[in-house]
């Protein structure tokens, strides 16, 4: 088959691999129909991600039809699924908690020392994102090897496009859940740092969760655009002084739920590049630390805090001072995205969310390197780049 | 600490681990335990654990283990070089549902031993601790012993409890391989 792989630093291709197999009794075998490219897969284009090997495929967010199955999956050949990228067992303590990213087995046994030497427990396996995450082959390819085929696969109802449900993968239910993770009350003001698409998803989320004004700050015009079609009110840092404004905004109190979906390129240290692994999905150029401070300072006594945002390994000058003077609550995690997609795909059909607006390119898979060339060098113009299996190949021309 | 505090202080593998190295007069890196806590009950893992054939299923670089009696087995381990090492081992200790004891028969090329407790925890299953014992480094059956392991015997049964756990509560064991023939980090594969 055809996949997207990787061999270092900006050099990713086009190589033909071969096809996945059956091999626990759980699996399945899904045909990719649509997969995209996700704001932390840029990190492994930059080389930052530690413990990748030459001939990894890449891609952790995809859909597509079941084709084959082993004799404990719950799927049906030709049916079509969105697949998570957290792989879960559903079996373990914090699989049966709902706790996904959390789950003790899809790692696989000799990779889990890496997290736990890291951060004291082993992590879930993930798609196509290092071997500390398992070392599972992604989806940005023809085919995939879906491992607890019966737990993380959602199925999709027939005449429901691919690009309407393609970021239950990953992207829609992290913006629900960093939502979530901010306890929004009816008449709260909620504050999200950062508009890619984890933000704007989250824009969305707090307003159907019933949050009374929403301040979207970002610097990037076209992204805050697209915030304040959803309701948002707009800062563009780069404009005004983003905790004066906030708090001219709300009467001097600050937002009662601040939500921080910028987050922190991996750079130094080996832990922090061990931990960057997984969702930066915005772009905020620089100063991102500067941004976490920002929101725990403008937040208001008592409020909440949500960060779902990457964070590796250690953040200095944490204001821990205010964070604790102030009583502030902080919740965070990787997405524990199968807790979340049953009831955001009814969202979907229901047109209660839309994610189509994101989509800024659509290329066959032959063109995935430029795609990411597109997406690393042009972030402003470029917001979502869908990939697709089996086109040929065309010329893309870079903007200027 | 006085006596009554290691009564009081809550068992540990790696206290177990420190007990038997004391025991067996063995240094310390020849000892090792693991601790993992499976959301099965005791009863079932012990039992899975007792017929000793099925821990091919998990365990790497075992060929065969073939039971003569409910009490005695012989393991085949895979050793670098294609060849195998084989020894007998016995149960010395079995209380049903809660440990399991053994040791390799006097005269084995690879002395060891080992101990694995399951403990019924409410509401979260079992934490099962294993300690496992062998030839003390230095010298040519040592150097056996490491090679047959292949890595760093702690490394090794950490790995293999992961791998009872993934068994008991999912199935199957995890592996990322694409391919048949790439999933060489099963115990299965050939």
């Amino acid at each position: 088959m055809r996949a997207l792989t990787w061999h270092g630093k900006h050099d990713v291709r086009i190589d033909t691999v071969d096809d996945p197999e059956i091999i626990n009794p759980r699996d399945a075998i899904i045909k990719i129909t649509s997969t995209a490219i996700c704001g932390s897969d840029l990190h492994l284009y930059d080389g930052f991600i530690p413990t990748m090997k030459s001939g990894d495929i890449l891609g952790h967010e995809f859909m597509g039809e079941v084709v084959e199955t082993g004799p404990g999956s719950t799927l049906q050949k030709g049916q079509r699924v969105v697949v998570p990228f957290v792989i879960a067992c559903g079996s373990c303590y914090f699989c049966s908690k709902h706790q996904y990213s959390c789950c003790d087995n899809s790692n696989p046994a000799d990779n889990q020392d890496i997290s736990e030497f890291g951060y004291g427990n082993r992590m879930s396996g993930l798609f196509g994102y290092s071997h500390m995450t398992g070392g599972y082959a992604g989806g940005q390819a023809e085919y995939v090897r879906v491992p607890y085929s019966d737990v993380g696969p959602i199925i999709i109802p027939d005449g429901i496009d691919d690009d309407k449900v393609l970021f239950l993968s990953d992207i829609l239910p992290t913006g629900w859940m960093a939502a979530e993770n901010a306890d929004i009350e009816p008449g709260d003001t909620v504050a999200v740092w950062g508009c890619g698409p984890v933000g704007l998803f989250a824009i969305q989320s707090a307003m159907l969760m019933g949050a009374n004004r929403i301040i979207a700050i970002d610097h990037f015009p076209h992204r805050l655009e697209l915030a304040a079609k959803f309701g948002a009110e707009t800062i563009n840092f780069n404009d005004v002084k983003v905790y004066d404004a906030l708090m001219e905004m709300t009467g001097g109190i600050g937002p009662d739920a601040v939500i921080d979906s910028v987050g922190l390129e991996a750079h130094g240290l080996f832990v922090d590049n061990v931990v960057d692994q997984i969702k930066v999905s915005t772009f905020l150029g620089t100063d991102r630390i500067h941004a976490l401070r920002q929101v725990i300072l403008a937040c208001r006594k008592g409020g909440r805090v949500s960060v779902p945002a990457v964070y590796g390994g250690f953040v200095d000058k944490f204001p821990m001072g205010a964070f604790m003077e102030k009583g502030l609550t902080m919740k965070t995690g990787q997405t524990h995205v199968q807790h979340y997609t049953p009831a955001l795909l009814n969202a979907i059909i229901e047109d209660k969310i839309d994610t189509t607006f994101l989509i800024s390119h659509r290329l066959p898979l032959e063109n995935a390197p430029d795609g990411y060339k597109l997406f690393h060098d042009h972030q402003n113009e470029t917001t979502k780049i869908v990939l697709k299996p089996g086109m040929e190949k065309i010329q893309v021309d870079m903007p200027a | 600490m006085s006596v009554s505090d290691m009564m009081n202080a809550p068992a540990t593998a790696a206290r177990d681990a420190e007990a038997r190295a004391g025991e067996a007069g063995r240094d310390e890196r020849s000892v090792t335990s693991a601790v993992v806590t499976i959301a099965q009950p005791a009863q079932e893992l012990y039992d899975f654990w007792r017929d000793f054939p099925n821990l091919v299923r998990v365990m790497e670089n075992i060929d065969k283990i073939e039971a003569s009696d409910r009490n005695r087995s012989t393991w085949t381990v895979r050793a670098p070089g294609g060849r195998t090492v084989q020894w007998e081992s016995v149960v010395t200790e079995d209380e049903p549902g809660r440990l399991i004891a053994w040791q390799s028969v006097e005269g084995s090329e690879i002395r060891n031993s080992g101990r694995i407790e399951f403990h019924d925890v409410p509401g979260r299953g079992t934490v099962v601790r294993a300690v496992i014992a062998y030839d003390p480094p230095g010298g040519m059956l040592a150097q056996l012993a490491a090679k047959l392991f292949q890595r760093e015997p702690a490394l090794q049964a950490r790995r293999d409890l992961r791998r009872f756990k993934q068994f008991m509560e999912t199935g199957e064991i995890s592996t990322s391989a694409r391919t048949r023939a790439e999933a060489t980090d099963l115990p299965t594969a050939a």
